[in-house]
């Protein structure tokens, strides 16, 4: 057959048109829910540049070094500084992050190294994805119960307890993830010379996974930096400083950048309002750059 | 190396070589192990710990109040008359609101991200923004929420109210804190979370099904709707479920813009309050006779959200496997 008797006998057949024109409903359906998507995602992009916008336009001109050095203003002061607040969050995130850093690596040396495919590991994963639903203020609520009743005072260490649950969950599927990235023949290697499953675990596994590990870490802390609601009842909030003529006050109420924001942002007085604006910028930015370090050291690791 | 032959020298100590683990390495081997193992363990109980000391507190009160406390609406310190029923009301309208704004976004930003619609570098770009609305603190989006999203709806919702009043959902005016700020801050919050979950599953579609699908001449969205979204569907469920249960426990931004008024109201703009909030704004000066209560408030919400995220963590433990399943 030529092309001349193949059209003659198609005459009349109407095939489906193949090609894509505005006109037909399919394509243009197609074409405005592409359209619809694309600005869904940009109208989401809005609220983070409005926050980063307003930190930086309120918050941004209050910036000096008197908020790093001085003490919250009182109610019709103006200057001041959250100097405390900032050592405060310090202090309370790195008691959170000795609880939870070496159970949580520990837990996942186990998940990843020695039971991976036992009941333990299975219920213990199932809890840790629990945790990680549990929300932030329940994490306060317990550490009220267990710590600050049993102590009989607000302090550090209690929100110290209620920021390392919300820390625990993270730091355990981020490492448990990072170390089954290890080679199996590295670990195979090693156990050929004869090592133990111990010795593989630490001279083998966590070396080589630490990046990963560190990283969960990072994201950890970040969040545990920025939580407000676990500390309003456990670390509470002090006007003074933590450390004062050399000695600490652990055992009392703990001062947090959180909670100062908290605090004076239901404040009458604009000195304060202010304050709170450039306390956000400062933990802000004290977020992401933790953030970002924590993702640098990650990809640092993969491209090598 | 070849210029070098090893000479007896130093050459290995073949016993060394061969020496199995000593009896030293084998007991500090079983000695991790158990410590490890124990630390798996000690995290489950944790979870059993929570709940055995948060209801353990609560217990005096919910033997004086029993199960009226959900059903009542007064809180009332002095009488001591406790009811948490506007809380949930609060908290799970509040929770759907958020999850029916944050849930659209998320689910469109993860199809127009994963579908090829995008260089990849863009792609990347716009994942990592979503990603870092996930890193500012609950507590910014609060003082955020206050200044910018409460003015920028109050005129809106003005004119709303005055022409279509008689709508329920617009049946007060907006004076200032309210559900509808309140739901659309939690809606940002949960957006990084149903986009981060879904964008997975999407993409753990295998390839050939939508190249199937647009080689039958579907266009980009018939394929969309037609196999990639049915395949990723349960993924997608399970990122709306968690999303649903981040809603429920986000405290901060809620304690700031919901208004905390004990009332139950299906206007989007009325104020109205949630059981987190209430625990954030009483528990820091609670007494004797409060603390109790709030106990039991707490695990009123303790028992929802871990039903929820149990369910989540469920249906998506369940889709995983069976993608990988599928795979081998």
């Amino acid at each position: 057959m030529n092309e001349e008797e193949i059209t003659a006998a198609f005459e009349g057949v109407d095939f489906p048109r193949l090609e894509r024109s505005l006109r037909h409903p399919r394509t243009l359906i197609s074409v405005v829910l592409s359209l619809g998507t694309g600005i869904t995602t940009v109208i989401a992009c809005i609220p983070l540049f409005s926050v980063l916008f307003m930190l930086v336009y309120r918050g941004g001109k209050k910036l000096s070094t008197e908020l790093f050095t001085e003490l919250p203003p009182t109610a019709f002061e103006q200057g001041g500084g959250f100097g405390n607040a900032i050592v405060g969050t310090a202090v309370v995130v790195s008691i959170a992050a000795a609880i939870a850093i070496p159970v949580g690596v520990l837990t996942a040396v186990f998940l990843a190294e020695f039971g991976p495919d036992s009941k333990t590991a299975s219920v213990t994963r199932f809890c840790a994805k629990t945790l990680t639903g549990l929300p932030s203020i329940l994490a306060g609520v317990f550490a009220y119960a267990a710590v600050v009743l049993a102590t009989g005072s607000y302090s550090a260490p209690a929100g110290g307890v209620a920021l390392s649950l919300l820390m625990l969950p993270t730091i355990i599927l981020t490492a448990e993830e990072a170390m089954r990235m290890v080679p199996r023949k590295m670990k195979e290697a090693a156990i050929g010379m004869g090592c133990t499953r111990t010795q593989v675990a630490w001279k083998i596994v966590l070396p080589t996974a630490l990046p990963g590990i560190l990283t969960g870490v990072m994201l950890a802390v970040a969040r545990a930096a920025g939580e407000t609601a676990p500390l309003l009842f456990t670390a509470l909030f002090s006007n003074y400083w933590i450390f004062e003529d050399g000695q600490s006050q652990l055992m009392e109420p703990t001062a947090s950048l959180a909670v100062f924001i908290y605090n004076f942002s239901g404040m009458p007085f604009e000195n304060q309002i202010e304050m709170a604006w450039a306390a956000s910028l400062v933990l802000v930015l004290l977020v992401l750059a933790i953030n970002i370090t924590g993702q640098l050291i990650s990809s640092r690791a993969k491209s090598r | 190396m070849s210029t070098t032959l090893p000479n007896a020298a130093n050459r290995p100590d073949e016993s060394v070589i061969s020496t199995p683990p000593s009896k030293f390495d084998i007991v500090i081997d079983r000695g991790f192990r158990g410590l490890t193992g124990f630390f798996a363990w000690s995290t489950v109980s944790l979870v059993f710990f929570i709940v055995y000391e948060v209801g353990g507190k609560a217990m005096p009160a919910i033997k004086t109040h029993g199960l009226s406390f959900l059903t009542t609406q007064t809180w009332d310190l002095q009488n001591e008359q406790f009811g948490v029923l506007p809380e949930i009301w609060g908290t799970l309208y509040s929770s759907i609101l958020a999850l029916m704004i944050g849930g659209f976004f998320g689910i469109s930003i993860a199809i127009f991200l994963t579908q090829d619609f995008l260089p990849r570098k863009v792609e990347w770009v716009f994942k990592n923004i979503v990603e870092l609305l996930a890193a500012i603190p609950s507590v910014v989006y609060g003082l955020w929420g206050i200044f910018v999203v409460i003015p920028t709806l109050r005129p809106s919702a003005i004119w709303l109210h005055e022409n279509l009043g008689w709508i329920p959902f617009f049946g007060t005016s907006l004076s200032g804190p309210g559900m509808l700020p309140a739901a659309l801050v939690l809606a940002i919050m949960v957006l990084p979370t149903v986009s981060a979950i879904s964008r997975d599953s999407l993409s753990n579609v295998p390839g050939k099904l939508k190249e199937a699908a647009v080689g039958l001449g579907a266009t980009r969205w018939e394929a969309i709707f037609g196999v990639i979204l049915p395949t990723a569907a349960k993924g997608i469920f399970g990122a709306l479920v968690l999303g649903f249960g981040r809603a429920l426990g986000e405290t901060m931004a809620l304690a700031m813009l919901v208004g905390n008024s004990n009332q139950m109201s299906i206007s989007l703009f009325s104020p109205g309050n949630t059981l987190a909030a209430l625990l954030a704004n009483h528990f820091p000066e609670a007494g004797e006779k409060e603390e109790p209560v709030l106990m039991y408030a707490a695990l009123v919400l303790l028992g929802i959200t871990l039903l929820v995220n149990i369910c989540g963590a469920f249906v998506l433990s369940h889709t995983t496997r069976r993608a990988a399943g599928g795979q081998k």
